[in-house]
């Protein structure tokens, strides 16, 4: 596998499938961990770096089972690549612009992804469709025990894990969950519903993580206390309440804008698929706008042109480093959405 | 009339302070001077903003900003500045400084109940193993289930005699 066979695929925590997969999108968890025997990065010199990279690769290839897996040099693949793994969640947009060795591990269908050198030297994440917090958990403590046998973690009786940022120092957890809320935005709900949120200490955020906008009604929702709590103990909140409820008020609004709104609501369907499918110049975040009602669409059986896997690949295709990746050229502004709206009609139109 | 920020001289004033003691007075200023002021704080949005906000409340610290790690050379003051450590031994080289801040952002969580790395030794699984299950004692007593209290009180046994 190579970087431009994963363009063209969408991986397995889009496949549309999986618990409550209506409205969780996808869910995620990392756990941060570094070596005890090195500075962190940001005292680090770049021989550590270098060095770190090295032990944590080998590591890494020496626990089996990452055959057809695929390691990326980030510090030296080109811009478009980057923009790749970051559109494809498999590393933060902070990993991208950091300096130095690193690098990123990625399984055959995108189940996890190790990044190296991140603001941690090592981060292990899971990454799968719908609401699979459970099994994700086993994937990343399996990892974790594996490289933990042949890795020396930075570790203490009492702080637990130590990582290079106090917020996520103990079990080094981050737990995360993308939602589509469109109905909830429609109804005005979803500022209740994302300060409640917060107010159980969970962050709020758009699509790619901190410091990201929120588009196409995609939130994440994560844990922000690492410490004090067992792993479990902080995932189960989530598959049991948080989510679930949140689910339920999607689901309500969803049914309440059937019942109250139909002509409305397949408006606002209807003429977002007029749109993308007959524009001649679109952007990435006015495709993803779009892409909103109608993935709402899909789910309450008032659009049957596309299904979920068909949405979300063109949901990925669309966004400007695959769009160019898939094109074969870089491409301007101007360039790239023109191609967008090709490949938007050329998918769409009856 | 709506009245100019006395800080910027530009933003509209919304933050108004009347101090009465030690004499009467008025203040005026807009949100981002008076954030600045210190008067108020903006609700933050990323972990990284809510570490800034913990790591710029003052209290108590400015005497030990002059710290530094042994090992690393990082002061704390650098740490305030960057809001990521140097090394692990930050952790114990700032202890308590950095306590008050790690208890705020963890809801009051300072002990570790999560995993332990395989390779740890002997005594550090057993302080491991017994602080959770003290914790699971502790939450069976509250719940007054006491059988669940009493077998974990055995394992407790169990485990510090080994």
């Amino acid at each position: 596998m190579n970087l431009d066979d994963l363009a063209r695929s969408t991986g397995e925590w889009l496949r549309g499938v999986g618990a409550m997969s209506d409205v969780v999108v996808s869910s995620r968890i990392r756990l941060a961990r570094n070596l005890a025997d090195f500075p962190f990065l940001s005292t680090a010199t770049g021989t550590e770096r270098t060095e770190i990279y090295r032990s944590v690769t080998d590591a890494i290839t020496s626990t089996g089972g990452h055959e057809g897996s695929l390691l990326v040099d980030v510090a030296g693949a080109d811009d478009i690549d980057r923009e790749i793994l970051v559109e494809r969640h498999l590393i933060s947009r902070q990993h991208l612009s950091a300096e130095g060795s690193r690098g990123v591990a990625i399984a055959p269908d995108e189940t996890s992804a190790l990044m190296i050198n991140e603001e941690d030297h090592l981060r292990i994440q899971a990454l799968g469709s719908g609401l699979e917090l459970e099994s994700l958990w086993r994937v990343v403590t399996d990892l974790d025990d594996a490289l933990g046998e042949r890795l020396a973690f930075a570790f203490d009786r009492k702080l637990g894990f130590l990582t290079a940022c106090p917020t996520n120092v103990g079990t080094g957890i981050r737990v995360s969950v993308m939602l589509h809320l469109p109905a909830l935005k429609i109804t005005k709900e979803i500022e209740r519903v994302a300060r409640a949120a917060r107010d159980m200490r969970l962050a709020v955020r758009g699509m790619l993580g901190e410091g990201t906008d929120v588009t196409g009604d995609l939130y994440q929702i994560s844990n922000q206390t690492t410490l004090g709590k067992s792993e479990p103990d902080i995932i189960e909140p989530f598959c049991k309440v948080i989510i679930p409820k949140i689910v339920e008020y999607e689901r309500t609004a969803r049914e309440a804008l059937v019942k109250h709104n139909a002509m409305q609501l397949d408006d606002s369907i209807w003429r977002a698929y007029g749109t993308l499918a007959n524009a001649r110049r679109i952007g990435s975040e006015e495709t993803q706008t779009l892409l909103s009602p109608i993935r709402m669409g899909i789910h309450l059986n008032r659009f049957d042109l596309l299904d979920i896997p068909a949405l979300n690949e063109l949901f990925l295709h669309t966004q400007p480093a695959h769009l160019q990746k898939l094109h074969g050229r870089l491409l301007d502004d101007n360039d790239r959405d023109e191609v967008r709206a090709d490949r938007l009609r050329s998918r769409l139109a009856c | 009339m709506s009245m100019v920020c006395q800080r910027c001289q530009e933003a509209k004033a919304t933050v108004h302070i009347t101090d009465t003691l030690p004499e009467k007075r008025e203040q005026h200023f807009c949100e981002d001077c008076a954030e600045k002021e210190g008067i108020i704080s903006k609700q933050p949005h990323t972990t990284n903003e809510i570490l800034q906000q913990f790591i710029k409340q003052k209290t108590g610290m400015e005497q030990g900003e002059g710290v530094a790690c042994p090992k690393c050379g990082m002061t704390f003051r650098e740490f305030q500045l960057k809001g990521q450590l140097g090394c692990p031994n930050d952790y114990a080289a700032f202890e308590e400084l950095l306590m008050p801040l790690i208890e705020r952002a963890h809801e009051g969580g300072t002990q570790h109940l999560g995993k332990v790395p395989l390779t740890a030794d002997g005594v550090t699984k057993k302080i491991a193993g017994l602080v959770r299950l003290r914790r699971e004692l502790q939450d069976a007593i509250d719940a007054e289930n006491y059988e669940v209290a009493a077998d974990v009180r055995d394992k407790i046994q169990n485990l510090e005699d080994s």
